[in-house]
């Protein structure tokens, strides 16, 4: 038979035959598709495009082109999970690309740090899904005649399918058929009957929702593609990192970074407002073994929705964002940010308030600057300074007696800083990373005997700098929030899709497809008695269409009983009956 | 809310009770198959015997052999044993999850504990169930026994050794109750995929031996081999349980994007370990499609349904531990 492998290979393996393998006819009574490969089988006659393009299709949608771009689909998303991604860590990206300086290009231009929205990766499920439109959809139209086509007539050696089972009822042959299709309709059997004169025959059918299980899944992942590409198009994220006491609004030039998709813009961001009252951070301090895991992170906000509308006060957690109309604010990261105040040579306030420093370890040693470019020194000359250093909020020393920070809560603060002067590099119209000091025009200031001045203050502290550079005072510490804004269109359509492939999933999988015939005869000389044969047919694996088989025969039997007595069932497979052929054991054999 | 240390000892304890249980169960279960095996092979002798005696071919008869019945002895003591052994290892969960005042399935050692305790009750549903009818072609799948204890045996003396953390609160990220939905359909995946992959296992081999002895080879060894099912009907066994497998993955999938929407304001990251959940669930489909693509079948299929769990594996052991990500599961 010359079949694609695009068609069921369990047609084949079981014997499960329609019309349309058995004599060549589909069932919806077109002629058969041509073979696989067209006329230029002998290799003379170059293809027409035409049919070289048919045959390009029929591959493309075959069974194993589609298993074939599923593995590959595997295999493209490993480097993902090996390689730093842009989208979820740039920094690791930009570090990789440091500590590999041959290969780090490499991957870079093999797309190998987007691998998720490169152009190999895209080809890969593009071509996967055009494969699967490709093969679902002539399915579906078969299928869809097949709902309405009526079950295959009976074959005529029952007894040459895989289950097969028999009875001598006493019954007329009439109300022995009329009793099987009493018997099968109950099973939620789709049936014909044929009554034949001293007889006839009932051909059942079940279990199409196998296949309606199958397109559901196979369209639902398509939903699901569009649902997340409508997503990616339209969505926009924004992070922002806010001090306790001050604030979040709904405009993207505020905030620390926005990206969006192809159509997403800046306006589509909601006008709210937030206000951070409060974080509150809790660390094991008790149990020993998990001494500085974290227990809590909670965001006391304000929030509305629009300038004028009412306030509301709301916790932002880990796990528990705060929604408004369809844009969804978590909170991503805390910190410390120690309120700093400068003053100048000339005496004046130049900055007071908190600088969020960036923790970069568990205990958050964090690392932050603070940049003054508006000072004037004691002689009254304007003066740019610089200030980079560490905060520990538990300040101890380690063995090689650097001091690091021993547990993650404000237990011994401490701000280790050292300062600069110099050109800042603010006006140069390049913007700038607020968290990172360029030194590249800078001087170190420094404690008159060639080592860099340090500045070491614990909360209420204050030091003067040398040169008449100013004093540096240590208030006291106060806590941030990062927020992550998000906007995600599609996702409940995504949601939506996916539970619907899953319900298709499980449909194909586990209804079982089932064909059951029964065959009626009459008994020579005994018009009260009849013969009956009831043979299945599964497809694909199916452990109950034993049960099936013999519980029509057996709900038959009940149905015509009464003279039924001693109408043992015979089978004629005994040896595969309940006896493994390979251990001589039955199932009651047990302990 | 405090942790309870002594009831979290307790729990240790009975798990170490478990294990014992679980060793004198498997070494129950081998002594059955190895007996099974002699006695396949000597009956074999047999029927050859008197078929020659006969004057005709060895071929199956209509009727049921002749033995008597084999007295499992060493089956059922490998049963009871178990039986015992998954009742310790549920006191074990449960008490634990007490200590804690939540579900027991937190970090790496939790996702063990729980994890082959689902396995252990799995295994005993399908012997129930199997006398009865479905699994296993309706036969006995106590063959699976050792195939069961063994890597429950294993998982169990790895996740004490390298991953065990003492009971302990959650971190922030992980306490939701999707972690209660999530890793739990996730850690039914896991266990059903783990005893599908022995299926699998058997089948392969049963098949070379299959082969061999088609051939007129001569195997040698693992005589146990002989009293389990063809390998068309571990082949069978093998594809639903993966089957079952592969809609838990799909439902592990869906709630863990769920839960990323509400944690991480976004449905899907790539995160390595998403990532991972995402090749396992394709390759499993690569199994199942294979299933159904001519000259991919059986053992073609069978390979797949290997590096399957091989991903499930790498996902667990490597990705867990060695690969940055959003996920803060490992808890070591
Ligand atoms: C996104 C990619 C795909 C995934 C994840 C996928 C997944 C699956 C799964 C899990 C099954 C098993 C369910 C069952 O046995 O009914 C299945 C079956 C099937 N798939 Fe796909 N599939 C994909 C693409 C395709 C493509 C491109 C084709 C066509 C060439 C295709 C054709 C089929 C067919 C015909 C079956 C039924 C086999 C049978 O009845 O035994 N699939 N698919």
């Amino acid at each position: 038979m010359a079949r694609t492998d695009g068609t069921h290979l369990d047609d084949l393996r079981d014997g499960y035959r329609d019309g349309q393998t058995s004599d060549g006819q589909s069932s919806d009574g077109q002629p058969p598709a041509p073979p696989t490969r067209p006329a230029a089988a002998g290799g003379a006659a170059p293809l027409a495009p035409l049919e070289f393009l048919r045959y390009c299709w029929r591959q493309l949608t075959s069974m194993r082109t589609a298993l074939f771009l599923l593995m590959l689909l595997a295999v493209a998303a490993v480097p993902g999970s090996t390689f730093p991604q842009e989208n979820n860590n740039p920094s690791g990206v930009a570090t990789w690309i440091a500590d590999h300086p041959t290969a780090g290009p490499w991957v870079e231009r093999l797309q190998g740090f987007h691998v998720y929205s490169s152009a190999w990766f895209s080809a890969i499920y593009l071509l996967l899904f055009i494969s699967l439109v490709g093969c679902v959809l002539p399915r579906a139209r078969v299928h869809l005649a097949a709902l309405r086509a009526r079950p295959p007539r009976t074959p005529t050696r029952l007894s040459r399918l895989p289950e097969h089972a028999e009875a001598e009822v006493a019954a007329s042959p009439e109300q022995t058929l009329e009793a099987a299709r009493a018997a099968l309709r109950k099973r939620r059997f789709r049936l014909d009957v044929h009554a034949e004169a001293g007889g006839g025959s009932v051909a059942a059918e079940r279990g199409h929702h196998r296949e309606t299980g199958n397109l559901l899944f196979h369209l639902s992942l398509v939903g699901l593609l569009l649902a997340v590409a409508a997503g990616s198009l339209f969505s926009y994220s924004g992070q922002r990192l806010v001090t306790v006491g001050s604030g979040l609004v709904g405009t993207v030039g505020s905030w620390d970074s926005f990206s969006g998709g192809v159509w997403a813009s800046a306006d589509d961001v909601p006008p709210f407002s937030l206000t951070l009252d409060r974080m509150d951070v809790a660390f094991e301090a008790q149990q020993t073994t998990q001494i500085g895991e974290p227990r809590q992170f909670a965001a006391d906000v304000s929030i509305s929705d629009a300038p004028g509308e009412p306030v509301r006060k709301e916790t932002i957690k880990v796990n528990h964002p705060a929604e408004l109309d369809g844009t969804q604010i978590s909170l991503s990261g805390n910190g410390y940010a120690p309120v700093i105040t400068y003053r100048d040579g000339s005496g004046a306030v130049v900055k007071s308030g908190p600088v969020p420093f960036l923790p970069q370890t568990a205990n958050y040693d964090s690392t932050g600057v603070v940049k003054l470019p508006d000072a004037t020194d004691a002689a009254g000359e304007p003066v740019q300074v610089g200030l980079r250093g560490v905060f520990l909020p538990s300040a101890t020393v380690d063995a090689s007696g650097t001091p690091v920070s021993g547990f993650p809560d404000l237990a011994n603060p401490l701000l280790i800083m050292v300062a600069f002067t110099g050109d800042l590099g603010l006006d140069d119209g390049v913007a700038q990373n607020v968290y990172e000091l360029d030194d590249s025009r800078l001087t170190q200031v420094s404690d008159g005997e060639g080592r860099p001045f340090a500045i070491r203050l614990v909360p209420g502290q204050s030091l003067e700098l040398p040169d008449g550079l100013g004093t540096v005072t240590f208030d006291s510490v106060e806590r941030f929030a990062s927020f992550d804004v998000r906007h995600t269109p599609g996702q409940r359509e995504a949601l939506v899709f996916a539970l619907l492939a899953a319900t298709g999933l499980i449909l194909s999988l586990f209804v079982p497809r089932r064909r059951v015939w029964v065959r009626v005869r009459a008994v020579d000389g005994d018009p009260g008695a009849s013969r009956l044969e009831v043979a299945g047919l599964a497809r694909g694996n199916d452990a109950g269409l034993r049960e099936e088989v013999e519980g029509v025969l057996a709900a038959v039997q009940a149905a015509t009983a009464g003279a039924a007595a001693g109408s043992v069932p015979v089978r004629d497979d005994g040896e595969r009956e309940h006896v493994d052929a390979g251990t001589g054991r039955t199932p009651e054999e047990g302990s | 809310m405090s942790i309870d240390e002594n009831i979290a000892g307790l729990s240790n304890v009975l798990l170490y009770s478990a294990m014992t249980a679980y060793l004198g169960s498997m070494i129950g279960y081998a002594a059955d198959l190895a007996d099974g095996g002699k006695e396949i092979r000597s009956a074999g002798a047999r029927r050859e015997a008197a078929a020659a005696a006969a004057g005709g071919s060895p071929v199956l008869t209509k009727t049921r052999p002749e033995a008597p019945p084999r007295r499992r002895r060493a089956a059922a003591v490998g049963t009871s044993l178990f039986v015992l052994a998954a009742l310790l290892h549920v006191g074990s969960v449960v008490a634990r999850g007490v200590s804690v005042h939540r579900v027991p399935w937190g970090n790496m050692y939790e996702f063990a504990l729980t994890g082959t305790c689902v396995v252990a009750i799995a295994y005993l549903i399908a012997v129930v169930r199997a006398r009865r009818a479905g699994l296993g072609g309706g036969r006995d799948v106590r063959y699976l026994g050792l195939f069961v204890t063994a890597p429950v045996l294993a998982t169990l003396g790895i996740a004490l050794r390298t991953f065990y953390v003492d009971a302990a609160q959650l971190v922030p990220a992980l306490d939701s109750y999707w972690l209660i939905i999530h890793v739990f359909v996730a850690i039914l995946a896991t266990a059903l995929s783990t005893i599908g992959f022995s299926a699998v296992v058997l089948q392969l081999v049963q098949e070379r031996r299959e082969k061999r002895r088609a051939a007129g080879g001569d195997v040698r060894g693992g005589a146990f081999m002989d009293a389990l099912p063809a390998s068309v009907e571990l082949e069978r066994t093998a594809f639903r349980l993966q089957a079952v497998g592969f809609v838990m993955w799909t439902f592990t999938l869906i709630a863990g994007a769920v839960w990323a929407q509400v944690a991480w304001n976004r449905y899907w990251n790539w995160d390595s370990k998403e990532v991972w959940t995402f090749i396992i669930w394709v390759v499993y489909a690569c199994y199942l499609h294979a299933r159904s693509t001519r000259g991919w079948d059986g053992r073609r299929a069978a390979y797949l349904a290997c590096l399957a769990f091989g991903c499930i594996l790498f996902n667990y052991l490597v990705v867990n531990i060695f690969f940055p990500g959003l996920h803060s599961y490992a808890g070591v």
